[in-house]
């Protein structure tokens, strides 16, 4: 019997084989999978917005890229995980509508996905697979027996990475 | 004092809330009626409270496939309105408009016609201003608003634009949310309107709370 765990906005949980974990719609935001490979323990938080310090209210902390993934790899410690096993792999950041003004509010996809990888780097956390950017959602699942990232976008064929 | 506080919100400006998403959904609603030559009805609007990891569940879920219509809010109030409906369900309202010509029978998978995208383009612009210009008689409040910007994709996806507007100030969005349809459910969709915080403050104190 395997579960579907499901992250929604502003979100994170921590899951071990036989269950996945998902989030589903992935718009501009970024979902980011932290995995060790060797505990097989996954965790995935769903970030809406690039930096908890521009913000003032920031209590939630799985909203933000930096503070996202400090919390998330907290989870997992808490349940088994190694630090240093750790790796990631992210999906999402895409630009949903074409706005055709540069306001900074129009690019929040591709500033969230910056965050996340010097966040990422910051910690020394090796990015395995990317799929960032463009235009489309993207719905995530993470199979932590294999340690495979499925892609599902509309009109598009299912990626696996 | 109008200020208000999304986690105190009190009855009485939920009412008038509640009040100002059935006069502008109401006059959207007529202008849609007028468009396709057929009865179209709105449920009571409701005036919601959201975490944002349940936003997607108002429009049917984070997977579905529905055309979002968005449109930034300017003038004395800022913020986002979004007219979003069920793919196959836009489709159906374009071939009612333009007869069935313009494209093969509605399903998730079919693509519109380039005539199909403007036409709904057109329909998201009227309905929408049917809704604003009520809304800014209402309130004597100057609101104008940007060309419309269209995304066919998953709810959640679409819905995640004006969520990350409401991440800037809070853990909770605040949406007015109305439902319409048709009589055999053919055209069905919903209006969102997603002032920013500062505007409900506008908004309440223009109508004197």
């Amino acid at each position: 019997m395997n579960n579907t765990i499901k992250v929604g906005m502003a979100d994170a949980n921590v899951c071990k084989p036989p269950d996945v974990i998902a989030t589903l719609g992935l718009g501009s935001c970024v979902g980011i999978i932290l995995y060790d490979p060797v505990k097989k323990i996954a965790g995935l938080v769903h970030i809406m917005l690039p930096d908890s310090t521009k913000i003032l209210n920031n209590a939630n902390k799985y909203k933000f890229a930096d503070t996202g993934i400090d919390s998330l790899i907290k989870d997992m410690v808490n349940v088994g995980a190694s630090v240093r096993n750790i790796v990631a792999k992210i999906a999402g950041g895409a630009q949903m509508f074409s706005f055709n003004n540069n306001l900074e509010m129009m690019r929040i996809g591709d500033r969230n996905v910056e965050a996340t990888k010097d966040k990422l780097q910051k910690l020394g956390i090796p990015i395995l697979a990317e799929d960032t950017g463009a235009n489309y959602g993207r719905t995530i699942e993470f199979h932590p027996d294999t340690g495979l990232l499925h892609i599902k976008s509309v009109g598009k064929e299912l990626k696996i990475m | 004092m109008s200020d208000i506080d999304l986690n105190g919100i009190n009855n009485m400006q939920f009412d008038v809330l509640r009040e100002i998403g059935n006069i502008g959904a109401g006059n959207a609603t007529t202008a849609l009626s007028q468009m396709i030559n057929a009865r179209v009805s709105m449920n009571v609007p409701k005036v919601e409270l959201l975490e944002f990891k349940e936003l997607s569940d108002v429009v049917g879920g984070a997977e579905k496939i529905v055309v979002g219509i968005l449109f930034t809010l300017g003038g004395d109030i800022d913020g986002m309105m979004m007219f979003m409906m069920d793919k196959v369900a836009s489709m159906h309202l374009v071939n009612i408009l333009l007869g069935n010509l313009q494209q093969a029978e509605p399903s998730e998978s079919t693509e519109f016609s380039e005539m199909g995208l403007s036409a709904l383009n057109e329909i998201g612009n009227i309905i929408s201003g049917a809704y604003l210009s009520s809304l800014s008689s209402l309130t004597n409040l100057t609101i104008t608003s940007s060309i419309p910007y269209m995304a066919i994709d998953m709810a959640g996806a679409i819905l995640s634009v004006p969520a990350i507007e409401f991440g800037k100030i809070g853990d909770k969005a605040l949406l007015i949310e109305t439902e319409f349809g048709d009589m055999d459910n053919y055209v069905n969709g919903y209006f969102i309107l997603i002032p920013t915080l500062n505007s409900y403050s506008a908004i309440l104190k223009s109508l004197g709370l």
